[in-house]
């Protein structure tokens, strides 16, 4: 096994590929564009054609997988930590089927016609509305099973909702844009959607702020960490709304993006020496990568149509999961 | 001087009452052994005094102070507690789990201070950790966890220990250095209330004991008050043959650990 790293150390070798990628992500695309005229273009002038290239379609694209992805590896690591399951995902307790349901509804009732802002609206409420019920129905005390439970039934409903809105579909035509919506992708990205995304995100971040010493209690069981001064489910509630708005937010700007909140936590666990707290800055770091590579990969791959990132991110996760279920069996009891 | 005190602590899930009307008392140095059978509320009563269980009524008072005044963080500080069983869920190392005890004394952005090392270090050597202070541990014995769990819970420096069945399926040789630790912290001044079923031990190591039954106290003081015929066959529903001799003899034998 890997060992653990010193976490400025960590923090600073992820910030570097962080940046690195974010850059690669600006300067490449499925458009070669000379980089310093297109800068320079920038500066001088907004509406010359390099200059909008690099504004108005790269650079959102980038922000936005930058953003998403911290989001989705902040909250992996903040679900696992919390609910102790290796198997834990942001969506579990409802806020990514939610925020796909709000957001298909959206879609279905033909209002992202007309207003660009009701798509990620509707996601952010259905995000919030999911949650929320998952909370409710576990109740204020309850266990971790409890939790998954709820959070599994909400999101079979969730699915089973989004089903029936395609079955009724009235075209086919609404149909395949529903469907690809839900595979995630960055493509359409607009600086709107980037500041549309914002709010939610940074507040559901602010809320984890302070949670890692709390998670780091609970690797010894709800009541020892509650006797160390943890209140519980202050906590609890904390996690879910910040998960809620956070992924909410994500999902509803980029379709549902899978696996990255799953694997990220399990690839940088050993670094980290195993420690909850430590494990959500480097976890968001982390998922940033992921998606930003995940992101440049679909743009330099030559298809005709353009492979959706969430797609990419489950072909690459999934086989790379199982990997890692493989490699830490002797862990996992 | 008493440090804890519990009045009239009464407790039900549901409609199945789980203590009735119980009192408790921590005096300063002791060690208190809770003992009964299975089922008799010693947990439970264990989990009101550390706060992870609110009391249907009575009074919790740590010191002059009452429970419900004492700030979540002072009173982790002062009352650390050591459930049945305990999972690490992360194969975290020795080191790292004993640090989580100083958590109650740390700043939400606060690093571990130096005062914080060198308490972890004393207590890592007391507890005779350091060869395996960098092992994960899930790869430790079960001996070995006992000794990291309660190390975890002595590092956060408590006047109070509360710790529940700490030597359960131990080795006597691991019971004895378990039960030496606890004896040691509380020979600085310190107290803890124990959760025994062996009575040898509790014998042993207890300076008084308190026996529940059905949620019920049956019987509170020092060992030979305690432990009489009567009280054990009431309590556990045993029946000792000659037995006033038969307790003598249970509590007269004791072993001592070979120090390594």
């Amino acid at each position: 096994m890997l060992g653990e790293i010193r976490q400025s150390r960590l923090l600073g070798l992820l910030c570097a590929i962080a940046g690195s990628l974010f850059l690669f992500s600006l300067l490449f695309g499925s458009q070669a564009i000379p980089v310093f005229q297109a800068l320079q273009e920038t500066f001088d002038d907004t509406s010359s054609v390099l200059a909008l290239i690099l504004t108005e379609v790269r650079l959102p694209r980038a922000l936005i997988a930058l953003f998403a992805g911290a989001t989705l590896g902040l909250c992996g690591a903040a679900m696992q930590a919390m609910l102790r399951n290796p198997l834990a995902s942001p969506g579990l307790i409802g806020s990514a089927s939610g925020a796909a349901l709000g957001a298909v509804i959206a879609l279905y009732f033909g209002s992202a016609a007309l207003s660009q802002f009701s798509l990620p609206i509707g996601g952010i409420l259905g995000s919030l509305g999911a949650t929320l019920l998952v909370y409710l129905l576990a109740g204020r005390n309850a266990g971790t099973l409890t939790l998954i439970l709820a959070g599994v039934a909400i999101n079979s409903l969730a699915l089973a909702l989004i089903s029936l809105l395609l079955n009724l579909a009235p075209s086919p035509y609404a149909v395949r844009e529903i469907v690809l919506w839900m595979m995630g992708s960055l493509s359409n990205s607009s600086m709107d959607n980037f500041w549309i995304m914002l709010p939610g995100t940074l507040l559901g971040w602010v809320l984890l702020l302070r949670v890692g010493r709390a998670l780091d209690a609970l690797t010894l069981g709800e009541e020892t960490a509650q006797s160390m001064g943890i209140d519980l489910p202050r906590l609890r509630w904390r996690i879910f709304l910040a998960v809620a708005l956070a992924v909410g937010s994500a999902v509803s700007v980029t379709g549902a993006i899978g696996f990255i909140g799953l694997v990220v936590p399990h690839m940088l666990r050993p670094f980290v020496g195993y420690q909850p707290g430590r494990l959500l800055a480097t976890s968001a770091l982390g998922g940033a990568i992921l998606l930003l590579a995940a992101d440049i990969l679909v743009r330099l791959l030559p298809a005709q149509t353009e492979i959706k990132v969430g797609v990419v991110t489950a072909l690459v996760g999934a086989p790379f999961f199982l990997y890692l279920i493989i490699k830490s069996r002797r862990y996992i009891q | 001087m008493s440090l804890l005190r519990g009045t009239a602590l009464s407790l039900s899930i549901g409609d199945q009452p789980i203590l009735e009307a119980v009192d408790i008392e921590l005096k300063k140095g002791e060690i208190l052994g809770l003992i009964g059978p299975n089922g008799a509320g010693k947990s439970s009563l264990l989990r009101c005094l550390a706060g992870s269980v609110r009391t249907d009524s009575g009074v919790l008072q740590l010191g002059q102070q009452r429970f419900v005044d004492i700030p979540r963080n002072e009173r982790a500080r002062r009352i650390a507690y050591l459930p049945q069983q305990t999972e690490v869920h992360w194969p975290l190392s020795v080191t790292r789990i004993i640090e989580l005890g100083r958590i109650p004394h740390l700043e939400p952005w606060g690093k571990l201070s130096e005062r914080d090392q060198q308490v972890i270090e004393s207590v890592i050597a007391d507890a005779d950790l350091l060869p395996f202070r960098h092992r994960p541990f899930n790869t430790l014995s079960g001996g070995e966890r006992a000794r990291v769990l309660l190390a975890r819970a002595l590092a956060a420096e408590p006047e109070i220990l509360l710790a529940d069945e700490p030597v359960a399926a131990l080795d006597p040789a691991h019971q004895l250095d378990v039960m030496e630790m606890l004896a040691e912290h509380c020979s600085r001044g310190n107290a803890a209330i124990v959760v025994l079923h062996d009575l040898r031990l509790a014998a042993h190591f207890c300076q008084r004991l308190q026996l529940l039954h059905q949620g019920c106290t049956l019987a509170v003081g020092k060992l030979g008050e305690v432990l009489t015929p009567d009280n054990l066959e009431n309590a556990y529903q045993i029946h000792l043959p000659d037995t006033q001799s038969a307790i003598d003899t249970l509590l007269n034998i004791t072993w001592s650990r070979i120090k390594k």
